[in-house]
């Protein structure tokens, strides 16, 4: 009983202090503040908003203001409530397309990378292939092919092409791990191998998976912008990428109305870099050596 | 070296098939019926006229024989060159519209890649244990790297062509002017080309000056320099030693950056209506124009793979690891 109880303690210890200088690490703070910010005005925002992003409720053309904060469309549509559930569709994609693109890429990983042998040489060959396929490309082709386009299989298609980095990484990784004396008992307790790669493997890289998932997610929320912008967006939401293309399509450029397409791509770049610096201190956190004490 | 380059060349050539096997497989795999909703694009609704079309299209796809035969025709038609006919740009063949646009984005892509790689890694060296530009480069390389490709060029035409006026805010070249070998008309050229150009050139700056910069600094931390420090070798020559080792990972880096940046290149025409591929990929998905669409990616794949065995030649040439058949330039 005692002993079973001595070990859990450890793992906490460990984990409250990785807490402890994550939350004393300035770019996780700033980082977390800015995706987390975001995030709250995407999932909050709609609520306080009547009606649909696309309703023309407001003069046309008109610059930020007390009623409009961010001014209105060429149409009269308020920009904010657009931004809004911009937002809230383009964390959706990124947190999906991440989960997606990261359970591919760890089974992937870890299969090839334990299994070793046939399996790994037709999965390492699978890796490099959708690896060397010029992603966006591939995407646009398949999703102009959609009819009906929703965020879900946009996350899905994004997801589906996203994780070979991941899965090159993860094999890499368990090669090493593999043999480790540690391994080698638990394969002599009768473990299996789902068992010892989730158990005993995966642990020892927790903290670049947590980094590699924030990639991943803000790649995913790149990506989903990109095919927006080229008309290929949802076809019955709002997003960050499709409000760029409509302030484009509307020539909003010659018009001078910078509110309608400035706000989206700041937002879309704020996450995405603020996603990578909360990397840059995880990295820190986890790595003592990085640490500035 | 033989053995790298058979592995590569296995996956270039794997790579290139699954290409074509999607192409060939999403329009027939996928819900819908293409050929419907090109009929009713175009607004056929005499019933008699419309049959005619729908078994004319059928024809052109090749629908009326059986899968695998279909499958056989398509590589046999895609080997001699025909990718089909072009809808948007009728009469013209898929091949010839595409070419036509290659030359664009090929003068958008390689100068803006290339620099960016030299001069971000340049920056990137530079940065590394530098207290004072590590604190600039470090954050901007990172807003860099989260910008949407499509926002920053928009941010371009507004302020470089809107509000300033500097630059025109799109074509390749004026509509004034027509395609000569002309001193006149290369300035115009190279007057439309500096925006995009520029718009690709810093969104790429920024990943690889980090990725050097790290790279440098765990060289630096390595047993070679310590070593040569304590030799009392001069700081220069340490880091330029320390900069040709982290040469090698971003070579490779180079090869697979590839995608994203063509990728980035499609989106930064489409904003500035530049006539290569991507305006060209606008307006085939705004016409479906499915074979023009396809024919595109796969020109796309083929000069990626092509720019993929280039980086992994220069490679072998760089690192001498790869040549002897050591360790290194793993595939």
């Amino acid at each position: 009983m005692t002993t079973s109880v001595t070990p859990d303690a450890d793992v906490i210890g460990k984990r409250s202090e990785h807490l402890y200088f994550a939350l004393r690490n300035p770019k996780v703070v700033i980082g977390l503040t800015i995706v987390i910010g975001l995030l709250l005005l995407g999932v909050i925002g709609p609520f306080f908003l009547s009606g649909s992003p696309n309703e023309y409720v407001g003069p046309k053309s008109e610059a930020p203001s007390g009623e409009f904060w961010m001014g209105t469309t060429y149409f009269g549509q308020d920009v904010f409530a657009q931004f809004v559930h911009g937002l809230r569709s383009s964390y959706v994609v990124g947190g999906l397309g991440a989960l997606i693109a990261f359970t591919v890429g760890l089974s992937v990983g870890f299969t090839a990378g334990y299994r070793g042998g046939l399996v790994d040489e037709f999965l390492n060959m699978l890796t490099n292939v959708v690896l060397v396929l010029p992603a966006l490309a591939v995407l646009i082709v398949i999703s102009s092919y959609l009819e009906v386009r929703g965020i879900v299989s946009q996350a899905i298609i994004i997801g589906l092409f996203s994780w070979p980095w991941v899965a090159r990484a993860v094999r890499a990784q368990t090669f090493t791990l593999r043999n480790r004396d540690y391994v080698d008992l638990a394969k002599l307790t009768g473990k299996r191998a789902p068992q010892i790669i989730v158990r005993e493997i995966m642990p020892n890289m927790a903290s670049y998976l947590l980094m590699s998932v924030i990639l991943l997610f803000g790649g995913a929320i790149l990506f989903a912008a990109m095919l927006d912008f080229i008309g290929l967006g949802p076809t019955n939401a709002v997003s960050l990428g499709t409000m760029m293309q409509q302030a484009m399509a509307w020539s909003s450029l010659h018009l001078g109305l910078w509110w309608w397409f400035v706000p989206p791509g700041m937002a879309i770049t704020a996450i995405v870099g603020a996603l990578y610096i909360t990397n840059v201190g995880l990295d820190e956190v986890f790595n003592p050596k990085l640490r500035e004490m | 070296m033989g053995r790298y380059f058979r592995r590569k060349l296995l996956i270039y050539g794997v790579t290139f098939f699954i290409a074509v096997t999607i192409n060939f497989a999403v329009p027939r795999l996928m819900p819908g019926d293409p050929v419907a909703r090109m009929l009713a694009r175009n607004a056929v609704s005499n019933p008699e006229s419309s049959e005619a079309l729908r078994s004319y299209f059928d024809n052109l796809f090749g629908f009326d024989v059986p899968l695998w035969k279909q499958y056989l025709n398509y590589w046999g038609a895609l080997f001699q060159g025909d990718l089909g006919v072009s809808i948007f740009a009728f009469p013209s063949t898929v091949s010839s519209v595409v070419l036509d646009a290659l030359p664009y984005t090929l003068a958008l892509l390689l100068p803006s890649i290339l620099l960016s790689w030299i001069v971000g890694n340049g920056l990137g060296a530079m940065a590394a244990r530098n207290k004072l530009l590590d604190n600039t480069v470090l954050p901007v390389g990172y807003i860099l790297t989260a910008v949407p490709y499509m926002w920053l060029a928009i941010l371009l035409v507004w302020a470089g062509g809107v509000i300033l006026g500097w630059f025109p805010v799109a074509g390749g070249y004026s509509f004034a002017l027509t395609p000569a070998p002309t001193w006149t008309f290369f300035v115009d050229l190279l007057h439309h080309w500096f925006l995009p150009f520029l718009s690709l050139f810093v969104v790429a700056l920024g990943g690889w000056a980090i990725g050097m910069r790290n790279l440098v600094i765990y060289e630096l931390e390595s047993d070679y320099s310590n070593y040569l420090q304590a030799l009392g070798a001069p700081r220069r020559l340490v880091r330029r030693y320390a900069f040709r080792n982290a040469m090698l990972p971003q070579i490779s880096g180079l090869a697979l950056q590839l995608g994203v940046v063509v990728g980035g290149a499609l989106v930064t025409e489409a904003v500035f209506a530049y006539p290569g591929l991507g305006s060209l990929m606008l307006n085939a998905i705004q016409n479906q124009d499915f074979f023009l669409l396809q024919g595109i990616l796969l020109f796309i794949v083929i000069g990626v793979l092509i720019f993929n065995f280039l980086a992994d030649v220069v490679y072998v040439l760089v690192d001498p690891r790869t040549r002897l058949g050591l360790e290194g330039g793993q595939s």
